[in-house]
Order: C-alpha cells, then sequence, then structure tokens
C-alpha cells in the first residue's frame, strides 16, 4: 500500500507558489520539518541553522510549542519547523499527533514540508533510527542529520556514514552543531532534496505484512497485534543496518553516566541528594529573587505614583494608576522568582536528572495517582502556582497532567505567607507549645501540611472519578548525563517566561479593571470629618481624613455592597461583612487581603502584615454590640480558608490557558472554594464548641 | 521467565511482550521486541521502577510493566 507514486511535486510547488503572493519573503516558502528523538541533539542544530531568527508559539488549541525559523543558506532559505522531541509517530501523545499532521499538512498556514532532517544521536543509533524509519514512511524526502559523533567515537563506535546511507537509501551526515561542522554538506543535502522526489524504499513494509502469515513469529507477539508487527519488522530492519554500519564494541567499563548514576540514583542517598536539591534550588530561587523583585515592586509604585502626577486628575488616572499598573504590576514582580525557577527547571532537564527526579519518586506519586513527574510542579508551586502549573507541561498524559493542575494551588504559596503572618503577629505572638516550641511555627506547618494532605486527598479522589484512567505508562528513557547548553538553557527559560508575562497579561489586566471598578464606584465624598484627636496637626488631620475618605469609598462601593451581600453567607465562618469586602478584593491576589484590611480599618494604605497599628486595629475591631470581631479562632479560620480557596486570578488565568479549557478552570475554582468554606466552617462551628 | 525475575546485573534475551495496549505498544517502539538482550541495572529506592538497559541506553519502567515482558537466558 505504501508503495504508490510519490505525490505530485509539481502540483505542491504550484500550491506553494499560489500562497507566496501572500509572504513578504517567497524565499521562505520551501518548508524543513526538523524531528527527532528527546535529548538527540536537535535544539542544538535548529539554533545553529537559524540562529536568531526564531519565533516560538503554541499549534492552535493545544500547549505544545510550536517553534519556527528562517534558516538562510547560501542562496537558499527556507522555514524551518522544529517538532517536538518524539519516540514515535503512533499518534498516542499530544506531540505525537503534532508531528503527525505537520507531516501531512494539515497544519493551519503550514504547508506539508518539502522535506525533513531527522536528527539521530549516534551514541543511540538504533532507538534513534527507528524514529527514522517512521518518517520514512510519509513519503517525504528525508535526510538524516548524525549527532553527538564525538561522543559516539569516544565510546570507540564506529560508524559507516556511507554505508548507513547506501542501506537507508537517503543522505546521512555528520554534524557538530556547536562548531558548525558538517552544516554547509547538511544544507546542500536538504535544499536538494526539497525539490527533489524521493523513490520510495521501505523493505520492512513488505516484511510486516510477511509477518502477518508467519506463525511462528506471531505467536512469539502478542495475539492481534498488527500494529506491534509493524514495530517489530522496523527493529528487524534497523538491527540489519545496524550491523553492517557500526563496528560493534565489547565494552566491560561502565559508562560516566552509570557511574554518576550509581551515586546519584543510589538506593539509600539517592533520596537524600534529591531533597538536598531541590532544598538548593528553592533557597536560591527566594534568595536571588528578593532584591529584583523588591525593586520591581518600587518601581511599579514609582510608575503609578507618576503616572497619578502626570495624568489629569480624574477617573482615568485612577484607572491606570490603581487599577491597571498595582494589578498587572502585582502580578509582574514575580517575574524573577519565575525566571529563576525555569532556569533550574531547564538545567535539571538538560543535565538529565529530571528523568532520575521522577525514577526516584515514582513508586511514592503513583500511590496517589500521580505521575513521578509531577513532582516538580508541585514543589515548584510552593514559590507560586503560575510556574509549577507551567511545568506541568512535562507531563504527556494529558489526564495526569490535568490531576497535577488541579491539585498545585494547594501547594501554601509564597503569596499566602503575608496573610499567616498577619494573623499569627496579630493572635498568636509570643505564645508557644510545650513551653519551648513557637506556636507561631507550629501553625504555619500545620497551614502547609493542611495543603499537602488536601492535595493528595484530591489527586487520589480525581484520579478515581472524574480523571479515572490507567496508571500512566512510566516507561521513560534515563538519558545519559550531559553538560547543559548554556544557550538552550537561558533559550528556554527566556522563552518560558515570556508566555508567562504574555499570558497572564492579557486575563490579569482585565479582572485588574474590574476588581478595580467595584472598588471605585459609586464614587462617595466624604464632606463632613471630625477629627478624633484635638491636639492633631494639620497634616495628621489631612492624613486621618484621606483614610476616612478611603474607608467610606470602599464601604460604599460595589465591593462594599457585595461585602455586605455574602454577610449571611460567611456570617457562620465568623466573618462580618468587612472581612467579606476583604475575602472578594483578594480574589485578585491573596496578600491583597492585608492593604484591603490596612483600608477598611482606617489605618493608612501602606501597613505592611507586621505593623503594629494594623494587629492592633485588627484587635480592637468591635462589632455593634461591644464584642470583638476577630478573635484567635477567627484568625484560625480565614488562615484555613486561604490554605484551601483558590483566590489568585494569575492561578486562574494560567489555568485556562494551560487546560484550555474555562469547565475545567471553572471547576477548579468552585471545587476549591467550597472545600475551602466548608472547612472553615468546620473549624469556626467546631472550634466554638471547644471554647464553650 | 518474566524480566522482573531477573536478578540485577543480569542479561537475557527477549522472547515476546505480551498484551496488547499502551503500554505493551510503548516498550516495544522503544526498542524492546523479541530477540533484543536487555540488562537489569537496578531499582529505584522503594524497589520501583527498575532500570534496564537495551540497544546501548538506559530504560526505566514499572515492575507492573516489565511483566509483560518474557526473557530466556
Amino acid at each position: 500500500m505504501k508503495t504508490s507514486v510519490v505525490e505530485n511535486q509539481a502540483s505542491k510547488r504550484a500550491k506553494n507558489s499560489t500562497e507566496k503572493s501572500e509572504t513578504r519573503n517567497p524565499k521562505t516558502q520551501i518548508v524543513i520539518a526538523l524531528a527527532g528523538n528527546p535529548n538527540a541533539g536537535k535544539t542544538t542544530l535548529f539554533n545553529a541553522l537559524t540562529g536568531l531568527k526564531q519565533k516560538v508559539a503554541n499549534y492552535p488549541g493545544v500547549t505544545v510549542e510550536r517553534k519556527e525559523g528562517v534558516w538562510k543558506a547560501g542562496e537558499n532559505a527556507a522555514r524551518l519547523i522544529d517538532l517536538p522531541g518524539l519516540y514515535s509517530f503512533d499518534v498516542t501523545s499530544m506531540d505525537e499527533q503534532i508531528a503527525h499532521d505537520v507531516l501531512t499538512g494539515k497544519v493551519a498556514n503550514l504547508p506539508k514540508p518539502d522535506a525533513v532532517i531527522a536528527v539521530v544521536d549516534a551514541t543511540n543509533l538504533e532507538r534513534n533510527l527507528y524514529l527514522v524509519t517512521q518518517i520514512l514512511e510519509y513519503k517525504i524526502p528525508v535526510i538524516v542529520a548524525l549527532t553527538m559523533v564525538d561522543l559516539a567515537e569516544k565510546q570507540s563506535l564506529e560508524i559507516d556514514t556511507a554505508k548507513l546511507s547506501k542501506l537507508l537509501q537517503v543522505p546521512v551526515i555528520s554534524v557538530k552543531a556547536a562548531q558548525k561542522q558538517g552544516i554547509e554538506e547538511l544544507s546542500d543535502a536538504a535544499f536538494e532534496a526539497a525539490h527533489c522526489e524521493r523513490k520510495l524504499y521501505l523493505p520492512w513494509l513488505s516484511e510486516a505484512e510477511f509477518l502477518e502469515t508467519d506463525d511462528a513469529i506471531h505467536l512469539s507477539l502478542s495475539e492481534d497485534a498488527a500494529a506491534n508487527r509493524k514495530i517489530f519488522a522496523r527493529y528487524n530492519f534497523i538491527s540489519d543496518v545496524y550491523q553492517e554500519s557500526v563496528k560493534p564494541v565489547e565494552t566491560t567499563e561502565r559508562g560516566v553516566s552509570e557511574k554518576i548514576d550509581s551515586v546519584l540514583t543510589h538506593k539509600f542517598f539517592g533520596l537524600f541528594i534529591l531533597v538536598a536539591i531541590l532544598l538548593l534550588v528553592f533557597q536560591t530561587i527566594f534568595s536571588w529573587a528578593e532584591l529584583p523583585m523588591s525593586l520591581l515592586e518600587t518601581g511599579f509604585g514609582a510608575l503609578g505614583d507618576f503616572a497619578k502626577a502626570n495624568l489629569p486628575e480624574g477617573i482615568l488616572s485612577d484607572l491606570i494608576s490603581d487599577g491597571i499598573i498595582a494589578g498587572v504590576g502585582g502580578v509582574l514582580v514575580f517575574l524573577p522568582q519565575i525566571l529563576l525557577l525555569f532556569l533550574f527547571i531547564s538545567i535539571l532537564e538538560d543535565t538529565g536528572y529530571m528523568s532520575r527526579a521522577a525514577f526516584l519518586l515514582d513508586k511514592l506519586m503513583s500511590k496517589f495517582g500521580l505521575h513521578g513527574k509531577a513532582f516538580l510542579p508541585l514543589m515548584s508551586s510552593f514559590a507560586c502556582a503560575i510556574p509549577g502549573i507551567m511545568a506541568a507541561r512535562t507531563i504527556e498524559n494529558p489526564r495526569d497532567r490535568l490531576a497535577t493542575i488541579l491539585i498545585a494551588p494547594f501547594m501554601s504559596c509564597s503569596a499566602r505567607l503575608p496573610v499567616y503572618t498577619l494573623m499569627i503577629a496579630t493572635f498568636f505572638a509570643g505564645q508557644t507549645v510545650l513551653g519551648f516550641i513557637s506556636l507561631g511555627a507550629v501553625l504555619m506547618l500545620a497551614m502547609y501540611a493542611l495543603g499537602i494532605v488536601t492535595a493528595v486527598v484530591v489527586a487520589f479522589i480525581l484520579k478515581r472519578t472524574l480523571l479515572k484512567s490507567p496508571p500512566p505508562p512510566f516507561v521513560m528513557e534515563l538519558p545519559p548525563y550531559r553538560l547543559p547548553n548554556v544557550r538552550t538553557i537561558f533559550q528556554n527559560m527566556f522563552e518560558r517566561s515570556w508566555l508567562f508575562v504574555k499570558r497572564a497579561g492579557t486575563v490579569i489586566l482585565a479582572i485588574s479593571i474590574i476588581l478595580w471598578a467595584l472598588a471605585y464606584f459609586p464614587r462617595t465624598n466624604v464632606e463632613t470629618f471630625i477629627p478624633t484627636d484635638a491636639n492633631a496637626s494639620v497634616e495628621e488631620i489631612q492624613k486621618a481624613k484621606q483614610d476616612f475618605q478611603q474607608s467610606e469609598q470602599l464601604r460604599n462601593s460595589y465591593a462594599g455592597k457585595l461585602g455586605h451581600a455574602i454577610e449571611p453567607i460567611i456570617k457562620p465562618l465568623g466573618f462580618d461583612w468587612k472581612i467579606g469586602i476583604a475575602l472578594i478584593s483578594s480574589f485578585a491576589a491573596r496578600e491583597v487581603l492585608v492593604s484591603t484590611l490596612s483600608i477598611i480599618y482606617n489605618v493608612g494604605k501602606d501597613q505592611n502584615e507586621e505593623s503594629e497599628t494594623l494587629t492592633q486595629a485588627i484587635r480592637d475591631e468591635k462589632r455593634a454590640d461591644g464584642t470583638p470581631v476577630w478573635t484567635p479562632l477567627t484568625a484560625l479560620t480565614l488562615m484555613v480558608f486561604f490554605v484551601l480557596a483558590m483566590q489568585c486570578m494569575s492561578t486562574i488565568a494560567i489555568v485556562r490557558r494551560e487546560t484550555n479549557s474555562w469547565a475545567w478552570t471553572l471547576f477548579m475554582v468552585g471545587y476549591m472554594t467550597a472545600l475551602a468554606y466548608l472547612a472553615a466552617l468546620l473549624t469556626y462551628q467546631v472550634g466554638r464548641l471547644f471554647l464553650n | 521467565m518474566i524480566l522482573t525475575n531477573l536478578p540485577i546485573g543480569e542479561t537475557a534475551k527477549v522472547v515476546s511482550v505480551k498484551g496488547n495496549n499502551a503500554v505493551t505498544k510503548r516498550l516495544m517502539e522503544m526498542g524492546v521486541v523479541p530477540g533484543v538482550s536487555v540488562k537489569v541495572i537496578k531499582t529505584a529506592p522503594f524497589g520501583d521502577p527498575i532500570e534496564i538497559r537495551l540497544r546501548g541506553y538506559s530504560l526505566a519502567m514499572r515492575k507492573s510493566e516489565a511483566e509483560a515482558i518474557e526473557v530466556s537466558e
């Protein structure tokens, strides 16, 4: 069936030329795809061929990265498409589906490639050639680019490229992309092939058909496995090719990778080393990000003030400085953390350690129905759920990835810290448990534990109900350890971080404006203000009046009305309408609770969580009947609510982007809010029973 | 015998890959086909997954997945 006539190249050229008029550079209309196994050196080759002329986007509707560049070689130029790293084209994962769509010309605005460069790792020839046999079945001219040749030589593997080329009947070119060796030969071969037809030579397919009638081999394969028979036939062909073109080496010596592995994946020390590496990574992220984050914060503050000072007073100026700059700025301050996290993830991935971490932890994670690879996204979420959710991309199975995304926000992120700290400083400071352990530290730990336990339970339930699927296969390559390529790492870091900025940007901008408007309208003007302190200076009176104006504005705004509206719902939790306003505004970001409480309680906008005045104001706040609004129990209830509730518009925006579904996003917001409410209700009501 | 019964450090030839599902398909795509020799390298800290070596590279899989692979010494 595969021996039919090669697709008419002339008609394809004609089709391409009709599209030429739409683009500025008609030469780029030759399309060449780059395909290869993960870790085969594809990215390095892609960089060497395209230089800086590349762009990264997503394929429509999915989160598979679409990398494209312009490859110029002498007079020739081509659109170079970097396919995702693949082991097979059998359309069982999103990556494989996309790669298949590209090679069959099914992707919008992307003509079927004129040629495919198959990147083949010389040190892992047999398994890499498997993908090549599949590409060859696509009736597109193929050029094999042999990478890691120097490493193969070190392992004293002698590969006869001429022989290999003859056996496969396609050009085979050794390249050392980092040193730009072999690039010229590769481009000559590729551009020549792109203009030619390829004579199909697929001997293994006839063997597969033959095998169907061969009962002896049929039995040794699984029953009813036509597809598996094809896989077997491809590998049979590859084994023959390998034996003829590679001089076999007998080695008893353990490779460098195996030596490193005997330490890093040691039965006992392996886990300790893993924990140590992760601690080091997170410690570094927190300490390195601190300065740039506070600089960004100051910067956005100054920008807001500048806008306010230079724009004519009015709604527009308030919208720009308090709504847009404050809202978007509040999210962009996390950029340093995200850049650093992605830097470390890229290093861990590129060296080959990431697969080992999954190998070490899979048993533990699979107990909760999660894949070993879910560990890193969840760890990252302790810093911030946004990079954590983005890191879940490394999980191939969509259901496992979704389960990981849905539980990631339960990890107590850095934005919850100000809330915990405020509550502890107000009600539990200086108290101890058993005489010497600080109660604050115990509570803090309890909040982190509550989040982790909830995440584990939810994952367990999700994987048995909504996301029910057989345990994800863990058949995974442990690639040899390699020194990371600096350029690849930084490129990875910036590309992923830029996606964060771009993605979060749009939705966050919209929500910032909505929340700002809720607190801004309708306008209230305080006409009469009676200073409480008769001895106050003019400035102090002015300041007190401003604070009063701010709190009156909030009280009468739509947000204030919403606070009143939700009071019956939150009353069983021990919260009044003022805390209701704080809950609504902290939907934008958890730490906003602190500044909102400051505004409501009239203590000025620039209070921080440890400020004496704010803690005092919270303790002093009375209900109409004179009883205090806040008790230690209220504080504990609020903390429990914050552990479990989905109060972060940036996370919501990212989940929407990463799952590509509003349904799942709303499901997450819904179930998290419901859980938070129930847990807070339980805490408050049970707590009251004990206290009475 | 089943691959999971092969002691660490031993090499054997794959006789068959049983079953017809996503896991066996992926195993075969990764080169675990009848006739290939595999060597068991180690198990992870909790006894699972295992690491095997074949065709010059390392492959990790869960024991439950390795049970589909029959080998002979």
